[in-house]
């Protein structure tokens, strides 16, 4: 197996270990504004990717990508398989050279924007586009612009990402089952961007790891980056209209 | 509640394989999912047509399936949509060479699973377009939805672009006539009673004893208005203006009517308020081209009905008119 390709599989039972530990309070964020099946569906999804991804024979980081995402498209289900698991196999597209700082920053933006194709969500929306566009832009300009190692650019996308979580609790949800509540969705969060972050904290420990390296302390202050439809809407709770 | 089922688990799978022992030689399983077809697919030379959603709604998805509508269809658990893998296989097995038209109803989980087969399918070079029908006039948004929901006249999309599909059209021209229904057609629904769902086994919502809800989703999402129970002329006088008020029909065009029943109100109600609906239209001045009644589109066992109108044209006459043979719909 390729370095990458153990990376990987060892990425891969880390999230589904942490999203079953997190089972319980999934379903919990969710009940409150939605149907109370994200915990169950995600820690069902990720069990079956993680035996998918271990009896793979001698992968490359781009085959388990490709095979995590086809798992949990089909194990899922609702919304949150094409948004988790189809947007994983449109961006494992960018790893057939193997993982790279670049190919890492491409693989992430091309999730990035096949969760908001598929989902025509945008920030500010209450939903994991919040935590994962903060993450991705953070992930991308630590790397292209600041030449900063790709652990400490992770550490910053994570940082950058628990932001973006906290920052869907006081809007209002305009997108998936939650914008039904109109204002009553305003005050929870959302539970896609918190397994989001789940995810991009296991994938930070485990690439720490491969590496032989402690988890860089990252300056909390880095800017959040907005989105470039802008976030005006939604960013301030308004008194309950209806 | 009572149901005539086994394990509430196996329902979805048990159905099917009761729906091809019913029509063995119309209707094919694909093993290893949810995804049934036509027994002599795919057909070479035509645009298949493909489409899918949640189960329960009985006899769509499936019992379109035949000559002159769908190639295939998938079913995904009661009320949830199948996964994008196994609209995948259904495309797989219905693509001759020709091109695929995905037909989708306006829901998240439908419209998001279907979109990523596909994209996936594009990537295998396999040509496919989709149109998502939303044609319920009551509400913008709803439990499942962004935007109208797709309901009823959903039955009218397949039996248009099949129609125009088995002349051998490109898919540019069955996709075109897809839509054309779409832009002219919409329905109401009302319901007495709440569908129970096999897994919970009790209502979904509450209805009181003389209480009735307008303007009702088929999956027991909620209406527009709760209102007491009322003659049935004035419920389809309720449900038809609306319908017309938001298509806009004038008097002196022609349209097609389906009263169509949830699933557990007897065929003799439906024909009540088919009565009335007929009633109403020539008072308007709106003539009917054609009238159909029974359960085509139904939410378990909920009890009322839907209504649904489309202005047709004579393309959309022809289409209409042209002969089908599958399970729940034959015209000759």
């Amino acid at each position: 197996m390729t370095d990458d390709g153990r990376a990987a599989v060892a990425a891969v039972e880390a999230v589904a270990n942490r999203i079953e530990r997190e089972r319980d309070y999934l379903t919990q964020l969710d009940s409150a504004i939605g149907d109370a099946d994200h915990g169950g569906n995600m820690a069902r999804g990720w069990a079956a990717a993680a035996d998918a991804a271990r009896d793979l024979d001698d992968p490359d980081a781009q085959t388990v990508a490709k095979t995590v995402g086809k798992t949990l498209m089909s194990k899922v289900g609702g919304a949150s398989g094409p948004l988790f698991g189809g947007s994983l196999v449109f961006a494992s597209v960018e790893l057939d050279d193997g993982v790279t700082a670049e190919s890492a920053v491409a693989f992430a933006e091309t999730y990035l924007e096949k969760v908001k194709d598929r989902g025509d969500a945008r920030v500010g929306d209450q939903t994991m586009v919040d935590a994962l566009t903060p993450a991705v832009h953070t992930f991308k300009k630590s790397i292209e612009t600041d030449s900063r190692p790709a652990l400490e650019a992770l550490a910053k996308a994570v940082d950058a990402a628990e932001r973006g979580v906290a920052f869907t609790v006081p809007i209002r949800a305009r997108k998936g089952r939650a914008s039904y509540l109109g204002w009553r969705s305003v005050g929870h969060q959302d539970p896609g961007a918190t397994s989001t972050l789940f995810i991009l904290e296991e994938l930070l420990a485990v690439a720490a790891d491969q590496l032989d390296s402690e988890v860089p302390d990252v300056d909390a202050t880095s800017p959040t980056i907005p989105d470039e439809a802008g976030t005006d809407e939604g960013t301030t709770p308004e008194p309950e209209e209806d | 509640m009572k149901k005539l089922i086994n394990d509430p688990d196996d329902v979805v799978d048990e159905m099917l394989d009761g729906m091809t022992a019913a029509y063995p030689e119309r209707l094919r399983r694909l093993p290893e999912t949810q995804v049934l077809v036509r027994d002599d697919g795919p057909v070479e030379g035509k645009v298949a047509l493909v489409t899918g959603g949640g189960s329960g709604h009985e006899p769509t998805h499936a019992g379109f399936v035949g000559d002159g509508m769908l190639d295939g269809a998938a079913a995904g658990g009661v009320f949830s949509s199948p996964t994008a893998d196994e609209f995948g296989a259904l495309i797989d097995a219905c693509d001759a060479g020709d091109g695929v038209l995905a037909i989708i109803k306006n829901y998240e989980g439908d419209v998001m699973n279907f979109e990523t087969a596909i994209e996936l399918a594009e990537m295998e070079d396999v040509e496919i377009d989709s149109v998502v029908v939303d044609d319920d006039v009551a509400v913008e948004d709803s439990l499942y939805t962004s935007g109208r929901r797709g309901v009823c006249g959903t039955i009218l999309v397949h039996k248009a672009a099949g129609a125009k599909a088995a002349e051998g059209a490109e898919l540019s021209e069955v996709k075109r006539v897809a839509q054309n229904v779409i832009d002219n057609v919409g329905t109401m629904g009302m319901a007495l009673t709440s569908c129970v769902t096999p897994e919970k086994g009790e209502p979904t919502f509450d209805l009181g004893a003389d209480e009735i809800e307008l303007g009702i989703g088929i999956h027991g999402e909620p209406g527009t208005e709760r209102t007491e129970t009322m003659p049935a002329d004035d419920v389809t006088d309720e449900l038809t203006e609306t319908v017309l008020d938001d298509l806009d029909v004038d008097s002196g065009q022609e349209v097609l009517t389906i009263v169509n029943g949830m699933g557990g109100t007897p065929q003799m109600e439906l024909f009540v308020v088919n009565r009335r609906l007929q009633e109403l239209l020539g008072e308007r001045d709106i003539e009917t081209w054609d009238a159909w009644v029974g359960d085509y589109m139904t939410s378990l066992d909920m009890a009322g009905a839907s209504i649904t109108v489309c202005v047709v044209d004579d393309e959309l006459k022809e289409l209409l008119g042209a002969p089908a043979d599958t399970p729940a719909l034959t015209v000759r």
